[in-house]
């Protein structure tokens, strides 16, 4: 599996384990929930640890942990909820998060511009055809009227 | 007679101060157009959904209605130059049916575009700097602001460069595109609130405090629609160098807290209500607090926009023309115009002049290919080449000398722009209504017509003087109902058209919702409530009160009485 990470496309080296699911070895990511309820076992994990957040999560609860996670998962439910927008601008301007913010699940490759303004730095498509897609789309403008974090 | 038109050079004369795009606004408008091509072509190649294009040409301008998809075209704060009016002229000759609609917020529709050809469309409008960048969709919209900007007697200051600066920061906003809903700002500099700031989601008022120093009084909360609600007050005296940042708070607070879950209560306005004003404005401070120092809108920056918009070179002496008092005597037609269709300038000898966009033949707000040029052509001659659209669907030509206004009229007469109505009865703001709206339950180009032919004697609408009727064909309101003096609003009753009727809206300074009169009336009554309505008025009326004054004064029921024992 292959993904979009600065720009490039990179091989993915991250697994999500879903909730109710064991633990795999190698970096991988959990829920929200999942991270609050199994820490102090995620911490002893051998492999880098993210976490997948929903539109509905509420990003100040992740601020203690920002130092232990490399990866932030944004799962798009639907591409009209720009919850996402907002958290990945928290984590990168409030909280100074500099691990890896990727989106996921169900966005347009149209909104992947947006994104990488507000600090998404990572893109997991619905599609691997849409791997050269998202990459063009990242140059839809040479300008800009506002600031953001890029 | 038509002829082609040059759009490249600047004719030779002097131009109102309008903003003029730099490289970098080009390039953006250029890229957009450019970006929404892809999207279309994706798109007729099934390589986009549906469901994925509506959100992409909604932020495009671009809805599908019942013929056809109609086109939104940004008129930023109801500013045009007489090039972009040629411009939309010939958009409405190559690529419509002659002609085009001014809404209530200042933008410009067309209703017979062909969706493959749309992208041309916006190209065309990028070469003369304009757009339809997020007219439509949940993202922030076009901002909106008075019509007699930089030119009445009653401002505080100008918000025009304001306006600018808040339109460049909420376009291609990369955090708030995907907003619960949408979102309008509008922005008031002057005494007289002409902008119906209490009823956007964030209205600005320009005020000065106990220091005699400029800045925000900052409302928010205020919406039309279903669920028509008066904004409130989140804060009294916003500093200038903290408009973007406030804004940004607030934002930031609707884009993660508005609902989600129900199109109808998502709307910051149902945020606000649900939440409480206090709880509201706790959240957007405490948002607020980490950001307001790191964007802080500069007074260089400020200043750089203020000369954008400068006055045009007006002439000392204009005052001194005599011809204009004698021209009103002999005339009285002439007189009457002047009365009902200027306004007073801050420079004297010179007038703002109001051009109807509704001719008792006309759809309210349409206007034709012929008449477009011919109106760019009068601002070029008249006016310092600079158009304005009104939030009640009229044009103004903001800048004319007295000594130019007979000559002006006659060729509005001729255009059949000059019909002295600003303001009255027949002013009416009406929707597409079920002619051309998908939302639509009912007519209400027709209504207005039928209105129309009855108020024709135009004695008796000076008589009745100030009245805003405002009629919508579903309850979305476009077109404002609930805040008109008499509000009709089209509701579809087992597949027939009824309307309700309300009565003792405003929106301006007393802003206030109108009070339904009763149940609804069928479609062939609406004209008779309005005009027995009219007559409760005429007899109740003391000297020279008001229509809404009386309203307020005396309430619905002497009107309720008359209404449903004549029906």
């Amino acid at each position: 599996m292959q993904i979009i990470k600065d720009k490039q496309i990179v091989d993915d080296n991250w697994s999500y384990v879903a909730d109710g699911a064991e633990l795999k070895a190698g970096n991988i990511s959990v829920s929200l929930a999942r991270w609050h309820q199994d820490k102090a076992q995620l911490l002893t994990h051998e492999g880098k640890l993210g976490v997948r957040i929903g539109p509905a999560d509420v990003v100040d609860d992740l601020a203690p942990d920002l130092n232990t996670i490399q990866l932030i998962e944004l799962d798009f439910p639907d591409f009209a909820d720009g919850r996402s927008f907002s958290q990945a601008w928290l984590l990168r301007g409030r909280y100074q998060y500099s691990g890896e913010i990727r989106a996921t699940g169900h966005y347009m490759t149209d909104q992947v511009f947006y994104l990488s303004r507000v600090g998404v730095n990572a893109f997991n498509p619905e599609k691997i055809e849409d791997l050269p897609i998202v990459l063009a789309n990242l140059n839809d403008f040479t300008v800009k009227y506002q600031g953001s974090i890029n | 007679m038509i002829t082609s038109h040059d759009y490249s050079p600047e004719r030779p004369i002097k131009r109102s101060s309008m903003y003029q795009y730099n490289d970098n606004d080009q390039i953006l408008v250029d890229e957009r157009v450019a970006q929404f091509r892809r999207q279309t072509e994706q798109f007729l190649k099934d390589e986009i959904s549906e469901d994925q294009y509506r959100a992409l040409r909604l932020r495009n301008g671009l809805y599908v209605q019942i013929h056809a998809p109609m086109l939104r075209i940004a008129g930023p704060y109801g500013l045009f130059n007489s090039k972009q009016l040629r411009k939309l002229a010939h958009i409405a000759r190559t690529y419509d049916k002659n002609y085009c609609h001014f809404t209530t917020r200042q933008n410009i529709q067309f209703n017979w575009p062909k969706l493959e050809e749309v992208p041309d469309i916006l190209e065309e409008l990028a070469s003369v700097q304009m757009h339809a960048i997020q007219t439509s969709g949940n993202c922030m919209r076009n901002t909106t602001s008075d019509h007699l900007a930089g030119v009445c007697i009653d401002e505080i200051e100008d918000p025009r460069p304001y306006c600018e600066i808040i339109r460049q920061w909420t376009t291609l906003h990369p955090e708030f595109d995907y907003l619960p809903r949408k979102f309008k700002i509008a922005v008031s500099g002057a005494l007289h609130d002409r902008a119906a700031t209490q009823f956007h989601d964030i209205g600005l008022h320009l005020v000065k405090n106990d220091a005699g120093e400029t800045g925000f009084k900052v409302i928010v909360g205020g919406g039309l629609g279903r669920t028509p609600v008066i904004g409130q007050v989140i804060k009294p005296y916003l500093e200038k160098k903290h408009l973007l940042s406030y804004l940004e708070a607030i934002l930031r607070i609707y884009n993660l807290f508005g609902r989600r879950d129900n199109k109808y209560k998502a709307r910051i306005k149902i945020l606000v209500k649900e939440s409480g004003l206090d709880k509201f404005s706790t959240l957007v401070e405490q948002e607020w607090q980490f950001i307001r120092d790191g964007n802080e809108l500069s007074n260089e920056r400020i200043n750089a926009m203020k000369a954008q918009f400068v006055d045009p070179a007006y002439e000392a002496d204009a005052v001194l023309d005599a011809g204009f008092s004698e021209q009103q005597q002999e005339n009285k037609e002439f007189a009457t115009w002047v009365k009902h269709n200027t306004a007073t300038h801050k420079i004297p000898g010179y007038h703002a002049v109001f051009l109807s966009l509704k001719a008792p033949d006309s759809p309210p707000g349409d206007m034709t290919d012929t008449q477009l040029d011919a109106v760019a052509d009068l601002a070029d001659q008249y006016s310092f080449g600079e158009i304005r659209s009104t939030h009640r669907q009229n044009l103004i030509l903001a800048d004319v000398k007295q000594a130019d206004l007979f000559a002006l009229w006659q060729q509005l007469d001729s255009l059949k722009l000059a019909t002295p109505n600003i303001g009255t009865a027949t002013d009416m703001i009406c929707c597409p209504g079920l002619d051309f709206c998908s939302l639509a339950n009912a007519g209400s180009i027709g209504v207005a017509k039928e209105i129309n032919e009855a108020l024709d004697d135009m004695d008796y609408i000076h008589d009745i003087g100030d009245l805003k009727i405002n009629m919508s064909g579903c309850m979305n309101g476009c077109a404002h109902q609930s805040v008109g003096h008499i509000g009709i609003l089209g509701v579809d009753k087992k597949g027939t058209e009824w309307y309700q009727i309300t009565l003792g809206g405003s929106s301006e300074n007393n802003a206030a919702i109108g009070e339904r009169l009763g149940p609804a009336v069928a479609k062939n009554q609406v004209t008779k409530a309005v005009t027995t309505i009219l007559d409760v008025y005429i007899k109740n009326r003391l000297n020279d009160e008001s229509f809404l004054d009386m309203v307020n004064r005396v309430g619905i029921t002497p009107f309720k009485e008359q209404v449903y024992a004549n029906n």
